[in-house]
This record gives structure tokens, sequence and C-alpha cells, in this order.
């Protein structure tokens, strides 16, 4: 049963003298080949030009800080758990008296590593981190020339306070509402946050 | 005359200097309308629209290292190149590339030389250039550059004996070997092409195959072949040979616009009110122009056919084209007696 109408019935046969000439078919080839002159090219200039990315598309990680500028990651290695690919390690280390302003809780990621190179980005991390600290840009991993350079860490990873990231892309509605029962209180923003932290103690 | 002498020697060098340039860009143009005849965008990092890539591939092949094989035998692996390039520049001296420019009453042609036998020197000429290839892909001693060599000379010979009978059909029309003076008869009458439309298609097949372009490019194949006769050549001797491709291109291309269309000569030239050197400089533009249409068309079926087969190859020259050629020459003949103009 044919699949589609472009389908033709192929013979071994021998070439009549005319098509030995192959003068028709080759003009026919030639005027195919011609009309490709006026066609457009579908190529995409990178790095000077940037594809326009599909909104759900996930490159490489950015940990967030909070509105005041302070790491939100706490290093309780649910992202590292939740990773399929084993791309996450990470050491955490305690916050000393005077570092409130750099991190947020008491405990925090000493070392934070991805190995893009293993990573597979599913989002998964994303998606188990209880801080939104962790998320998946729309920003292309960078290629390098060796396999070390693959494997970023906190100064690649965290976002620098002069120049925010921005997830809002990845913080949808329907994000937002499967989040929900992960909105407590130390997940609020650091302002309305710490007092409530204080009272507590 | 000698200024005349000095002229001649400019004008050499002139040719020559022309030649190399135009075969630079064919090298550009050849990937350029590769990419646009593929949907790609080809070379366009080095200087604007990729213009300096030419000079970026004449620094690379200069720098790259030279190899010379230890079975091979030196000299000849040496002389493989240089010869097929001399031989490839060697035959724009013959072209008439415009009237001639008229200087204090002088009249400078535009061809370095008009010799009465200016055909067969260019046959002569385009026929050596094989030893070239032949001599660089057996010196090699490399199975695949033997292979190619052999490739490349049995198809030249193949396709010369067909070149050859459809020229001799044109000589019995023009009457001359000259080329100056096959210019010159176009202007007055009609462009060669119209009386010879079955001679100029044997003469563009065969100049496919004289010049190693596909869909003849078997001398190279490098899926078969791995390069063919340059399998074990590398820096400039390997540029080179590439380089002479593009120079037997362009005068393959001249050849066959002075040959079939007419030369320097355009249509109602004369009815333009403009003479002297302002219609000389108009006729060599227009040669061009139909030196680049040419060139186009080779570009255009390299990139749009494969290669043939071997015994494709050889069928085609010998069972189809040389057998054409031959009726060609039977049925001008028969034409010219059945107007009178045999004599």
């Amino acid at each position: 049963m044919a699949l589609t109408n472009r389908s033709k019935q192929v013979t071994v046969r021998e070439l009549t003298w005319s098509e030995r000439l192959y003068l028709p078919a080759i003009f026919k080839g030639m005027m195919i080949t011609l009309s490709h002159i006026f066609k457009r090219t579908p190529t995409v200039k990178y790095p000077d030009q940037i594809r326009e990315m599909a909104p759900v598309y996930r490159g490489q990680h950015v940990l967030k800080r909070d509105e005041a500028g302070a790491e939100r990651c706490t290093a309780c290695g649910l992202c590292a758990v939740a990773c399929p690919a084993e791309a996450i390690t990470m050491e955490s280390a305690e916050r000393k008296k005077g570092e409130e302003s750099l991190y947020r809780e008491e405990k925090y990621a000493r070392i934070y590593e991805i190995n893009m190179l293993r990573c597979i980005f599913c989002g998964l991390c994303e998606e188990a981190c209880p801080k939104e600290a962790i998320f998946l840009t729309d920003r292309i991993v960078p290629s390098s020339f060796t396999r070390g350079e693959e494997v970023f860490g906190k100064d690649k990873l965290v976002e620098p306070n002069d120049a925010r990231v921005d997830v809002s892309k990845r913080q949808r509605k329907e994000v937002l509402e499967f989040k929900k029962d992960k909105k407590h209180l130390h997940n609020l923003t650091y302002q309305d946050a710490r007092p409530k932290v204080t009272a507590h103690h | 005359m000698d200024s005349m002498l000095i002229y001649k020697a400019l004008l050499t060098v002139g040719v020559f200097a022309v030649s190399l340039g135009i075969a630079a860009y064919l090298t550009w143009g050849e990937r350029k309308l590769a990419a646009i005849l593929q949907d790609r965008v080809g070379p366009d990092r080095a200087g604007p629209f990729g213009l300096l890539q030419p000079l970026a591939d004449g620094v690379k092949m200069l720098m790259k290292e030279e190899m010379i094989p230890s079975k091979a035998n030196k000299w000849l692996f040496i002389f493989g190149p240089s010869f097929f390039m001399l031989t490839a520049c060697m035959t724009g001296a013959v072209i008439p590339w415009g009237s001639g420019i008229t200087v204090d009453g002088v009249v400078y042609p535009l061809q370095v030389t008009d010799i009465n036998i200016g055909l067969l020197y260019l046959l002569g000429v385009v026929s050596i250039g094989v030893y070239g290839i032949m001599i660089g892909g057996w010196s090699s001693n490399n199975k695949y550059s033997l292979l190619g060599a052999l490739r490349a000379s049995s198809q030249m010979i193949s396709y010369e004996v067909a070149m050859g009978m459809a020229l001799i059909a044109l000589t019995m029309i023009t009457g001359t070997l000259s080329l100056g003076e096959i210019s010159r008869q176009q202007d007055a009458g009609l462009a060669n092409v119209v009386y010879q439309p079955l001679g100029f298609l044997i003469f563009i097949i065969c100049a496919f195959a004289e010049t190693n372009r596909a869909p003849f490019d078997l001398p190279e194949s490098e899926s078969e072949l791995v390069g063919g006769y340059h399998t074990e050549y590398s820096s400039m001797k390997l540029g080179f040979f590439l380089f002479a491709e593009y120079i037997n291109m362009f005068i393959s291309s001249a050849v066959m616009a002075t040959l079939y269309f007419g030369g320097y000569n355009f249509p109602f030239q004369h009815e333009l009110g403009l003479e002297g050197n302002t219609l000389a400089i108009l006729q060599t533009a227009a040669l061009f122009i139909k030196i680049a249409i040419f060139i186009f068309v080779f570009m255009w079926v390299r990139w749009t056919l494969p290669r043939f087969r071997y015994d494709q190859l050889m069928n085609l020259g010998w069972k189809v084209l040389l057998p054409l050629s031959i009726a060609n020459i039977f049925i001008t003949g028969i034409v010219m007696w059945a107007l009178g103009k045999l004599n």
C-alpha cells in the first residue's frame, strides 16, 4: 500500500538512446537548483543572531538571590537528589555572624557545582527546590575547550548583584499553582520573612 | 616597434594577473554559489560578504606544512603541479580580450598574439595540460593518485576527440584557425552558435570533461579515490592543482564565448554611435559578462549533477559524443554544399 502519493514504480532496464544523452534529465535538475537561488536561507548566524527561544526553553541554570541580594540556596540537597543525571554536587557551610546580607538562611552552599556535560536540562532541580533558588534560564551554555570548564561552580551559577537574571518566564501561573504547597514562611521574600523568622527564636 | 614589444610584455603580465585574480575570486564565487543553491550562507566571515576569503585561503595554503612522500619521485612530484599551472596560464595568450585600443594612431590589440593557428595552439596546450596531472599522480607513488591520474588521462584523451571533431565543423564555417579572425567574422555576421548549435553542445560537454569539473570530476572523486591525483599533495602544490582548475574554467569560458558566442562583440554595437576606445572598452566588458555567464553555468552544473560512473563516462564520450560530432561535420558539409559555400 502506498504511504504517500509521491511513490513511484521503478524498473531496472537499459536506458534508451535519448536517455543516455542525459540532457532532459540534466535540464530538469538544473531548474530545481536554479529555483533554490530565490529561496530564503534559514540560517541563524549564531552568535551574531540568537534565535528566539520557546517560552519553555530550559537552558543554563541560575542560582537566585533574594531582593536584598542574599543567596537563596540553603544547600538542602533536594536538587541533587532529584537530579536524574546526578549532575549536581554541593557542600554546605554554616553562616557566620555578619554574613546575614550574603546568605539568607543559617546554612548555605559553600560549594555548588553543576556538571553541564551530565545535565540533561530536565528542570527537576527547579521543581524540587523549596527555596525558589535554582532556575533554568533561556541562556545557552557556552562551549569550552576542556571538560573541566564545563563543571560550573558558584562563580558562574549565582547571579551577580548588578546583573540579575530574569526568571519570571519560569514562574508562570501554572508553575506557581503547582508550587503553592511549598509556600512556607521561609519562602517569602527577605523583607517579609525576616521579622517573622526572628520572632520565632 | 619597440613600444609594441613593451606593450605586449605588459599585456602578457596583465592577462596573467587577471587570470590569477579571477581564478582566486572564482574559489570564493564557487563556494558562495554552492551555498546559495543549497540554501546556505557560504563564506561571510572574512571581510564584507566574505570577499577576503581567497586571501585567507591563499595564506593558509602557503603556511601549511609541505609534505613530499619519501617514496615519491621528488622532482616529478614538484614538476606535476607546476606544469599544470603553467599550461593553464599559457592558454590565455591567444584569446582576443577586445578589439584594440588606439593611442596616437597606433592600434594596440587586446590579444597577446593573433597566431593563425590559434585554435590548434589552444587544443595543443590543453592536451599537454593532462601531463601535469599524470606526472603528479604517478610520481606520488600512491595507488589512489595513480588511479586518479589514469582516469584523468583517459578521460581527457577520450573527450579531446569529440572536442576536436566539434571544432572541425566550426572551422569549416569560419575557414580560419585564428581566434582574432573568428571574432571579427562574428562581428560582421551572426554568432557561430546559430550555425553550430550541436557543435557548441558537444564542445561545452567536452569542456566540462577537460577541466575535470563535475559531473566529470572522476580524477578527483574524493568519495572513492580520497583525492585522486592530488591525494599526496599538500601546501601550495595542492593549491596549484586546485587553482589551475579555476584558471582552466575561466579560460575555457573565454574560449566558448570567443568561438561560439561572438567573442567581444555584442548585439547592436555599431548602432550605439560609439566608436574607438569607448566601444573597445564596452566590448571587453561584454566579453567578460559572457565569460561570467559561462562560469555560472559551470558552477551551476557542478552543484546540480552527481558524478558519472566510469563506464557511463566512456560510453558518453565514445558512443554518443563522437558519433554526434562526426554527424555534425557531415551535416555542416551538406548544408554548406547545398548553399554553395564550398569552394
